[in-house]
């Protein structure tokens, strides 16, 4: 996480200038499994990770599931045929000891790495209030805070901890918000997933702190298919920061996450993303496929669940963040920015279903497309028989840079209840040459007019974002935009 | 008078714009602006006020085909809008364009450390930017809340006269160029705003104030008034110039040109 100050100009400049700041790879031994997927690749994750008979039944239980399954064509976007049998689906930093007890036992070049990145894993972390459960392909090395954190009774640990030591936990919710046979790339997930991160707040409990992971794709070939479970017990409250960079690569990288998250009664959980993975060049060559399931289940009376995301990385993202309002008044909010810059192509939105009474929903999406990008809202509102005095606001607003990108919206929507209200504001437009030019009448260059304008387009999401994550945000989009204008 | 008075800030020199790939609308206008001047362009409709207002700014949508600029013994021709802007180039806008999401005060405090990059001065942080433009919000009569508000959005046309007003006070130009800043305004607004640019009236800057009406120059007294018919300046003269006008009308003025 960068400090959390606006950079000069200047440091913009040099920043973008740097093509992709982040593509330098980390000289790690991995315990890597050859490429292919087959019944045994399942099983060799499972015995790696000592794993529950239980888990291995799951697993197995997804991946005859995925056999049966076609890859999905209907988003709006198009990529190369996946190979699924070239995929490498273990890759786990070899380390001295039998895994790593403090700081000092990390591997130094990974501690580098994590510099360069700037995850404030040190007295950083400390000061900057953030606990890091990092990511490093698939297996977690580092977790901070851990203490303070158990001290009030929050779990948060890298899945595979959670497996030994909270089986119980992990076993009453994994899958229970996206089950097995929810979509393809879930399926495989559940399969021949990694690691991912675990969190737990008891009953009663206001997690102090913004909860922060760094996913990071770096072994060769390396699928990453990360799990995260989130469970906010009763009148408990959390906040989940999830950011993301990635090596650069020349072959295009499949990354099929899934995350699901419990609110019980009254509970509140908000999950922020900022996703930054490699987009390809500017021929659209190289970059990540960001095929992810993030869902939310409003379990309990008056629960919330609030995502907010910006996604400016990626050649194709696909995604779309649920939630599903069960609990009698229960609240579900989704504040997106996405950016389809070159020829990035992002198919994202998000579904609201309203069961419980008095239920209410609220989705703000801001796409901003740029070079020959294309940017497609997706969302839908389902308000089921049940569900009386229903509420939904959504908000969908594109921004076109130039004339060879575009903007789609498909806004489904789905009543079952008369008394359900439903409003729909869409607005298409272009940053104008008028508003440019006033920009720079004042002394801006055009990029830094162009970062304004777009900022404000923003404005209502980054403000959902904490503080240090809405900097990082900003100062993103602007390299993001780099050279789309003039 | 100082050796600063004696400097010339611009010197326009047989000046020839169009629209780009249109019509000629400058047809060769020279004029030379020194220190603490005012000097008003007035003319009618159509005649080229605002063509050389966005000329002088750099607008790129128009075209200069012959002639000369020189700005503090620069060639302003060759200068990109924001270039001149750090340089001491300020227009008014006559239409000021509308930044939804922006507020007021991270706009002006961009502009602001622009202009002190350009000048080799450290940027202002927001503590220091606030005080100052606090400063100036309270000099110019007007409320804090403007700061918070996006720029331009939702705001009055006295409101984004004076938001102008704002910008030219903090920004502290060498050559302020008021492009028919009356437009749109009321009697009170109109001498709320003009009071503004009477306060950043000195010796050091000098302004150019492109209007259709002599009222505005009720309270903006101009040292000099030229008359712009046809993209030419048909007449200059001092403010007794622009009562004439009022009585004769741009035709009578022309007809004895």
């Amino acid at each position: 996480m960068t400090a959390p100050t606006l950079p000069p100009n200047a440091e913009l400049k040099n920043v973008t200038e740097q093509a992709y700041q982040y593509g330098f790879e980390t000289a790690i031994e991995s315990d890597t499994l050859p490429p292919g997927l087959d019944e045994s690749t399942v099983r060799f994750i499972s015995a790696k990770k000592k794993e529950p008979e239980w888990l291995l039944d799951w697993r197995l239980k997804a991946y005859r599931h995925w056999l049966t399954l076609k890859e999905p064509t209907w988003q709006n976007v198009t990529y190369a045929k996946i190979d699924y049998q070239a995929i490498v689906y273990y890759s786990a930093p070899k380390s001295k000891k039998d895994g790593p007890k403090s700081l000092a036992d990390v591997d130094p070049e990974l501690l580098k790495t994590y510099d360069k990145l700037g995850v404030p894993l040190h007295e950083r972390a400390a000061l900057a209030g953030v606990a890091v459960d990092a990511v490093f392909d698939s297996v977690s090395v580092a977790t901070t805070f851990k203490d303070k954190l158990k001290s009030l009774g929050i779990i948060f640990c890298s899945f595979s901890e959670a497996v030994q030591e909270h089986p119980e936990l992990v076993r009453k919710y994994l899958g229970s918000v996206v089950p097995i046979s929810d979509n393809y790339f879930a399926a495989l997930n559940s399969a021949v997933f990694s690691d991912g991160s675990f969190v737990y707040v008891p009953k009663g409990v206001k997690c102090p702190m913004e909860l922060s992971t760094y996913f990071r794709i770096n072994a060769k070939n390396s699928g990453q298919f990360e799990r995260t479970l989130l469970i906010a017990d009763d009148d408990s409250h959390v906040s989940y920061l999830e950011g993301c960079t990635a090596p650069m690569r020349d072959e295009n990288q499949l990354h099929a996450a899934v995350v699901e998250l419990v609110a019980h009664e009254r509970a509140e959980i908000k999950y922020s993303t900022v996703q930054n993975w490699y987009p390809g060049d500017k021929e659209g060559k190289g970059g990540i496929y960001n095929f992810v399931t993030k869902r939310g289940a409003c379990r309990g009376f008056r629960s919330k669940i609030s995502w907010t995301q910006v996604e400016t990385g990626s050649a194709v993202t696909w995604k779309y963040p649920s939630c599903i309002l069960q609990g009698d008044e229960s609240v579900g909010e989704f504040y997106s920015v996405a950016v389809a810059n070159n020829r990035q192509q992002a198919d994202t939105g998000t579904k609201m279903i309203h069961i419980g009474k008095n239920t209410k929903s609220t989705i703000i999406s801001k796409g901003i497309s740029a070079g020959k990008g294309q940017n497609t809202y997706r969302g839908l509102v389902r308000v089921l028989k049940g569900a009386d005095n229903a509420r939904n606001y959504t908000q969908c607003d594109s921004l076109l840079m130039g004339s060879d990108c575009g903007a789609h919206t498909f806004p489904y929507v789905d009543v079952k209840n008369q008394s359900a209200q439903i409003e729909h504001e869409a607005t298409t437009s272009r940053i104008s040459d008028d508003q440019l030019f006033y920009c720079r009448q004042r002394g801006l260059s055009q990029e830094d007019a162009i970062n304004l304008i777009v900022n404000g387009f923003c404005k209502e999401v980054f403000k959902k974002l904490p503080m240090e994550f809405a900097v990082e945000a900003q100062k993103l989009l602007g390299v993001s935009l780099e050279g789309s204008v003039g | 008078m100082s050796a600063v008075a004696n400097a010339t800030i611009v010197e326009i020199k047989d000046l020839h714009a169009r629209v780009a790939g249109g019509a000629e609308i400058l047809k060769g206008i020279s004029l030379t602006v020194k220190p603490g001047e005012v000097h008003a362009i007035m003319g009618p409709n159509g005649s080229g006020k605002s063509t050389l207002s966005n000329v002088l700014a750099g607008r790129t949508t128009y075209e200069v085909t012959q002639g000369t600029v020189r700005y503090l013994g620069e060639d302003l021709l060759e200068l990109d809008p924001e270039e001149r802007a750090v340089r001491g180039v300020f227009l008014a806008f006559q239409y000021p364009v509308e930044i939804p999401g922006v507020s007021n005060v991270q706009f002006l405090k961009s502009a602001y450390n622009a202009k002190r990059k350009h000048e080799g001065k450290p940027e202002a942080d927001a503590v220091e930017f606030l005080t100052l433009v606090k400063r100036k919000v309270k000099e110019l009569g007007m409320d804090d809340k403007f700061l918070s508000r996006a720029v331009n959005e939702g705001f009055s046309g006295g409101e984004k006269k004076r938001n102008e007003a704002l910008q030219m006070s903090l920004l502290e130009p060498k050559l302020a160029i008021l492009d028919e800043t009356d437009s749109g305004l009321d009697i009170d607004a109109l001498k709320a705003v003009a009071e503004g640019v009477n306060r950043l009236r000195a010796p050091d800057r000098a302004m150019i104030v492109v209007t259709h009406y002599q009222r505005l120059l009720d309270y903006i007294v101009p040292d000099f008034v030229h008359v712009l018919a046809k993209g030419k300046l048909v007449k200059s003269g001092d403010k007794s110039l622009a009562m004439e006008l009022e009585k004769k009308g741009y035709a009578g003025i022309e007809a004895s040109a």
